[in-house]
């Protein structure tokens, strides 16, 4: 393997990643055809359902703001070499923090102070999520994959006694609180376009895809064009180099892990602030564990988790739309071609390294001595 | 006897049962680190044979034929992540995590494929089920006080795969310590290169050892399918495969405290559940919810090193490249 030439730079980055997906999607469909329908009418109505319905764009926009969030957390952390498996419990704790401001503020504060507010909120509490197993990695060496697995149960566990318990919308049985009054919701993207005179279709999306992409732009700076930035990298390419450097480890390690949990924590402003406009259990869904997807397919890049995050919010789009159209596959198939894309894009994405470098070299070398006479 | 500690006695059978699952995966996790890889695919194998043992039960009616499905799935599953982490060097928790999002999805889709339940299989019948074992003696030792009830209730009267589980932590234990086998992957999990230069494959090693966690995994996922419940039901696992995880790093990575750790998390869970909506002088109703969450939080509070420390086995989670 140590025989075959170094990949070129646009093969790595552009080349590599579709062929993994394309195999990813390969054998998703072929689970589809095994199941006894057709994969191409399967594409077909996941297309339609994620673009070209009424409104349908708007929801595939609206799950994209999930992932761009949850996808950022997972590669700000993972920029300094650490892998946060936690965002799903630092997204919950993020909407417990926007809970709680909107459920106590909302009576007394107007919308334009509540709304900033409540997202400071969600970060905070995010950030503060992800703090305890960052210390720990810190100080104490706890392994942060598995603190951050365990703080996801916490979390969820948490939720459900606080929901059950102090939280719950006197008179009711099911875990939620009550609803936010108006000042708390955050304005629907129909809204904020009809404005200006744009209309779009009704679709739970909203501001909140603005603030995801103000992360986008956020997250570039922080680690490309700062000094905390260029200490996080610097970590991230070798822990002996940024301590010979002087780097303080310990602080960039909380630092970049309390960011990375912020980030997800704003997650939570787009489902609590934006759609649900209460507090219920499991509103996450699996989003944060979906960012690990993201990341891992935009290569802990802005512009590439944006991308990433527009294909699993087509994906999450058109699979709800599986449900209507077929008998056998449902959006379940969704975590199936997750957990494939995961597999090849993430575990096994060096696995065509070499052969496709050899293929690339020999394209090279064939049309070296052509060009020669010229 | 009084009502409080015959009560106890019961939650203490339901220990037994609710530990099960994580003894196996517990020990699967165990043989799988010690040679050097994470497993937090735990999770994904346990729901995967749960589902084929359900599935090929209810279709051969046979609950061993079922059991060996359960198995073949699960090793499956364990040779996927081998292949990424072993074969091409690949991230460990990435290939982990990837197992168990496609346990999650596969389950389901191919459960609605077949059976047409919203993903469930067709309830077992008890032909098609563990049933209870009676140990002799229960008969004989009935009239004996205190022992006679608790042979009965605790000891006797349980599925063949609980008693399997408990048998299965001392050879364990013993394949770990005395072994070629066990030695070998001690070795790997702590100095690959040591044992490279022995002139044993690392690779394999490893592939041995991920095969008998698949095994053990296989075995977790029949109980719950064909001994605990009677049939598959969507997310069955229910995070059991983390907890085993939490409760193999609690017993540091050694079969004896592993199945204490197991015990005392399936102990949470059994009070827990006997425990919803019971008021308490001073504290109230008890905190069931939070009583769940006990096992994630004293593993966090054990990995911060504040009572004990945990020691992984140094080469966990790197890939071995050999040297040329």
């Amino acid at each position: 393997m140590s025989s075959a030439p170094p990949l070129p730079r646009w093969a790595d980055i552009g080349l590599l990643p579709l062929i993994n997906l394309a195999i990813a999607l390969v054998v998703s469909g072929l689970v589809v055809l095994a199941v006894g329908e057709d994969p191409i009418r399967a594409i077909d109505v996941m297309i339609q359902g994620a673009f070209f319905y009424e409104g349908s764009f708007g929801y595939t926009l609206y799950y994209t703001t999930n992932f761009i969030f949850t996808g950022l957390a997972v590669s700000v952390a993972f920029h300094a070499l650490l892998f946060n498996i936690g965002g799903e419990g630092q997204a919950y704790i993020g909407g417990l923090g926007a809970g709680l401001v909107c459920l106590a503020l909302d009576a007394v504060l107007p919308g334009l102070v509540l709304i900033p507010l409540a997202i400071l909120a969600a970060a905070a509490f995010g950030a503060g999520w992800a703090f305890v197993p960052a210390w720990l990695q810190a100080y104490r060496g706890s392994h942060v994959v598995i603190t951050t697995i365990m703080f996801n149960f916490i979390a969820a566990g948490v939720m459900v006694s606080l929901l059950a318990g102090p939280l719950i919308k006197r008179g009711q049985s099911s875990p939620t609180s009550r609803g936010f009054e108006e000042s708390a919701q955050l304005p629907d993207m129909q809204e904020v376009l009809g404005f200006v005179g744009i209309e779009i279709g009704r679709s739970p999306l909203n501001l909140s895809f603005v603030l995801a992409i103000a992360a986008c732009v956020f997250v570039w700076l922080l680690i490309w064009r700062t000094r905390f930035g260029y200490a996080v990298r610097t970590l991230g390419h070798s822990p002996q180099a940024a301590a010979y450097a002087g780097i303080r480890i310990p602080r960039t390690i909380i630092l970049a892990m309390a960011i990375s949990g912020g980030l997800a924590g704003l997650m939570a402003v787009n489902e609590v602030l934006g759609v649900q406009h209460r507090l219920l259990l499991n509103f996450t869904a699996g989003y944060g564990f979906t960012g690990i997807a993201v990341s891992l397919m935009g290569r802990n890049h802005p512009i590439g988790i944006v991308l990433a995050s527009l294909l699993f919010g087509a994906l999450y789009q058109g699979g709800s739309e599986l449900d209507l159209e077929f008998q056998t596959i449902t959006r379940d198939m969704l975590l199936v071609i997750q957990g494939l894309i995961i597999l090849f894009s993430g575990a096994l994405a060096y696995m065509l390294n070499p052969p496709l470098a050899r293929v690339i070299a020999s394209i090279a070398h064939a049309r070296r001595p052509r060009e020669a006479p010229a | 006897m009084s009502e409080l500690a015959f009560q106890l006695l019961l939650t203490l059978d339901a220990t037994l049962r609710l530990a099960t699952p994580l003894i196996f995966c517990a020990l699967a996790g165990l043989f799988s680190e010690r040679s050097g890889i994470i497993d937090i695919s735990l999770e994904g194998k346990l729901l995967g044979s749960a589902f084929a043992a359900g599935a090929v039960a209810a279709v051969t009616g046979s609950v061993y034929v079922g059991l060996l499905a359960a198995i073949g799935v699960s090793v499956g599953m364990s040779l996927v992540h081998g292949f990424a982490c072993i074969t091409h060097r690949g991230n460990q928790i990435i290939s982990g995590l990837a197992v168990n999002i496609l346990a999650s999805g596969l389950t389901v889709t191919l459960g609605i494929a077949f059976f047409r339940r919203g993903g469930q299989t067709p309830t077992l019948g008890a032909d098609q089920r563990f049933q209870p074992i009676e140990l002799p003696f229960t008969e004989i030792l009935q009239h004996v006080p205190l022992l006679g009830v608790i042979y009965d209730e605790l000891v006797s009267g349980h599925k063949l795969l609980v008693y399997v589980a408990l048998i299965a932590v001392p050879l364990a234990a013993l394949v770990l310590a005395k072994t070629r086998f066990g030695l070998r992957v001690r070795a790997v999990g702590e100095s690959p290169e040591a044992v490279d230069s022995a002139g044993v494959s690392v690779p394999w090693l490893r592939y041995r050892a991920v095969i008998v966690a698949g095994i053990l995994c296989g075995i977790a996922g029949a109980y719950l399918s064909t001994a605990h419940g009677a049939g598959f039901i969507r997310e069955m696992s229910a995070g059991k495969g983390y907890i085993a995880l939490a409760a193999m790093i609690f017993g540091k990575w050694r079969p004896w405290t592993a199945l204490f750790a197991c015990l005392l998390f399936g102990f949470l869970e059994a009070a827990s559940s006997r425990l919803i909506g019971i008021e308490f002088p001073i504290i109230g109703e008890a905190p069931t919810d939070l009583m769940l969450i006990l096992p994630y939080i004293m593993t966090v509070v054990l990995l911060a090193g504040f009572f004990g420390r945990a020691e992984a086995p140094s080469a966990l989670g790197t890939p071995y490249v050999k040297e040329h």
